[in-house]
């Protein structure tokens, strides 16, 4: 016998199951093809202006710093604004997603680079699919034009989420998610990000920049 | 191969840890720090009560379709092009990571944090195989330099001090230079990062474990803080999953009502870092991420907890809040408990997957305070779990024979009420004019284990049931 049929024998025989019984297998697939949500904290519900100014509060409570911008225009200088007023190298890297690489950044100084991380930028900007009010967090999600590298190799992370992007919970992005990919289907990553990367591995000490991001800066786009 | 367990030697490692100055230091952090951060977590939500009894229904839903889901998860993980490997047995695990690692020529893998892989003896069976671990968690990266196993399952350098990290940092990174200043934590930080940057970037396999697989698609997650079970994943060529067969979520609504009491529990953050979806290897036109995608199924003794009283052990999240409220692991913290996991948890888990006979000194090792289940996310009712093991210690005769005779003794007394009676109020009135002049005894025959440590009062009045008796009237 196989390992995985051994072990799945002996999960059946412990519960008193037969391989046959089609109730247990129809329950399990009720649930699955239902995703039914639980119980959802009031915490990040509201109007999209209350879940904004939620989810801004959260992801300052867990040091990320947030700004706002009237449009996706607005973005470039506020990156290079950014990094002159902290006295960081004015360089860039991001993927080819049309949402960021279609911004005027010949407007500013900033030295840009397109692609993957290696380990050796500085600086990047990624494209928040969604955002989670209840806990002040991003999602990201991989794909051709978006380099999962990008959100954790560089020490200062700029993430750009649209105003209207941002749901109340973890089940409002999951709804979109799957009318995106389908149901049952998700890209190879998807990175929910709340706040830049620590450690308290030394007594306890909390601390920022473990092995990510040590500042994460978010850029809400309002129009 | 399975961990070596010192458990056996509970006792005697328990004195040892009191002992220790350091450690008790080290300890004094978990005392009051992580309390006071989950109570305040769990305070902010006002349905964390409710979302507990929900977590609670989630594993156990899951745990009762067990077979089901994993078949499900199978499918999908297929179907997204990764890869499903089952292992009975630790050496099974070991052995299967092994070959992935051998077809790719590994020289190296990077690990992100994981208690299974603790479990199955990983490490040391990849170094065996000439194959080098190289541990990323922070507090993995110091207790791996120093040669020590995890002392809890989330925090697992919390028995050392600044001191002791500086001293390692210094001892192992000796291409750095000798005189850099290692005061704070945040250079210790920085320096372990630079260090374990260039390891990321050379291993060709990365291994983590998961914290839930999610049936419905396919798909692991992990929580970290740090960052490095990311960095595991996405720069090797391979991503290995480890992880035990209980671990399934059905759905990504129900992984979700999991980790809303999972970070809150374990570290009292509302959510962790970085919650991380895989879901198989790099798909067409990524420019990124694995290119192979595998996950080992490890069962190791899990099923045969099923259909027992220790099923409810099954729902465990890993967050450690019961050893983080237990007062015992604040007295000797986690080494001693002899085993990957400590606390109350381990104290159940351990017995029921290295069996009893070694580690029955465990579940004896618990003042019943109950703090352990008040705030478990999962109510899992470690105490009542400790006892069952209790009992099942002395049916199969392996509790000491004094404990046995004393236990016989009382037991005879206990099932005569008229003789417990006659006999309790005559010690009681006994000890009570020994002691009535100071009101204490330094040390009484057959309970030296009582007063070595401190006085025994001296009774006053009359028994309990008498009194009980009295005021009922």
């Amino acid at each position: 016998m196989s390992a995985r049929d051994e072990i799945l024998a002996n999960v059946r025989r412990s519960l008193g199951a037969s391989e046959g019984d089609q109730a247990r297998r129809a329950t399990a697939q009720a649930r699955v093809a239902g995703a039914a949500p639980g119980l959802r904290p009031q915490r990040g519900q509201g109007d999209v202006q209350t879940r904004a100014q939620t989810f801004e509060q959260e992801a300052q409570a867990v040091n990320a710093t947030v700004e706002r911008l009237k449009s996706a225009a607005d973005v470039p200088a506020a990156v290079s604004r950014y990094l002159r007023e902290r006295n960081l190298p004015a360089t860039l890297r991001m993927g080819d997603d049309e949402r960021l690489v279609g911004l005027p950044w010949e407007a500013t100084q900033l030295a840009i680079s397109r692609g993957p991380s290696a380990g050796d930028d500085v600086n990047a900007i990624s494209h928040a699919e969604a955002a989670a009010a209840e806990t002040g967090t991003l999602a990201f999600v991989s794909g051709p034009h978006n380099p999962t590298t990008l959100n954790f190799l560089p020490d200062n992370h700029f993430a750009v989420v649209r105003l209207s992007d941002i749901e109340a919970d973890y089940e409002a992005v999951w709804t979109r998610l799957r009318a995106r990919y389908g149901a049952g289907v998700l890209p190879r990553t998807v990175n929910f990000v709340t706040g830049p990367s620590r450690s308290a591995d030394i007594e306890q000490k909390l601390l920022l920049g473990a092995h990510g991001p040590r500042s994460l800066h978010i850029l809400i786009v309002e129009g | 191969m399975t961990l070596h367990a010192t458990s056996p030697a509970f006792r005697e490692n328990a004195r040892e840890a009191l002992a220790d100055q350091q450690l008790q230091k080290a300890l004094g952090n978990v005392r009051t720090n992580v309390v006071a951060r989950r109570a305040v977590a769990a305070g902010r939500l006002p349905e964390f009560e409710a979302l507990r009894d929900q977590a609670r229904d989630i594993r156990n839903h899951v745990l009762a379709h067990l077979d089901v889901y994993l078949e499900m998860y199978e499918r999908n993980v297929i179907a997204a092009g990764g890869h499903v490997h089952w292992a009975r047995t630790a050496d099974e695990a070991c052995r299967i990571i092994i070959d992935i690692a051998r077809a790719r020529e590994a020289r190296s893998v990077v690990k992100g944090k994981s208690m299974v892989s603790e479990e199955i003896g990983l490490n040391a069976a990849l170094e065996r195989a000439g194959v080098a671990a190289v541990e990323t968690d922070l507090g993995e990266y110091i207790i791996q330099l120093r040669g020590e196993t995890p002392s809890h399952i989330i925090m697992p350098a919390v028995h050392l001090n600044r001191e002791d990290v500086e001293a390692e940092f210094r001892r192992a990174h000796t291409h750095l230079p000798a005189e850099r200043n290692l005061d704070e934590p945040e250079s210790l930080l920085a320096e372990a990062r630079a260090e374990l940057r260039a390891k990321f970037l050379a291993a060709e396999v990365g291994v983590t474990g998961a914290n839930f697989l999610v049936a419905q698609t396919g798909t692991s997650i992990i929580v970290t803080n740090e960052g490095n079970g990311d960095l595991s994943q996405i720069l090797p060529k391979v991503h290995v999953v480890v992880a035990s067969i209980e671990k399934i979520a059905p759905t990504l609504e129900d992984a979700s009502a999991l980790m809303r009491v999972l970070a809150r529990s374990a570290t009292g953050q509302d959510m962790s870092v970085y919650t991380t979806l895989s879901t198989g290897p790099r798909r067409a036109g990524d420019p990124d991420g694995p290119e192979e995608y595998h996950v080992v199924l490890v069962d190791n003794g899990r099923s045969n907890m099923l259909g027992t009283s220790f099923q409810d052990m099954l729902r465990c999240i890993r967050c450690g809040a019961c050893m983080n409220h237990c007062p015992v692991y604040h007295a000797v913290g986690g080494h001693a408990y002899g085993w990957v996991y400590p606390g109350p948890m381990g104290a159940v888990l351990t017995p029921s997957l290295i069996g009893v006979d070694k580690a029955g000194h465990l579940p004896n090792a618990s003042t019943f305070c109950g703090r352990c289940e008040s705030v478990c996310p999962v109510r899992i009712p470690l105490p009542k779990l400790m006892r069952n093991w209790r009992e099942r210690e002395f049916e199969r005769h392996l509790a000491p024979a004094v404990t046995r005779g004393g236990l016989r003794f009382w037991a005879f007394f206990a099932r005569r009420p008229a003789l417990y009676r006659a006999a309790t109020s005559l010690a009681m009135r006994a000890l009570a004019f020994l002691g009535r002049d100071k009101g204490r005894f330094a040390s009484l025959p057959f309970a030296s284990g009582w007063t070595q440590h401190r006085d025994m009062p001296a009774p006053q009045g009359s028994t309990f049931q008498a009194q009980w008796k009295k005021r009922k009237r």
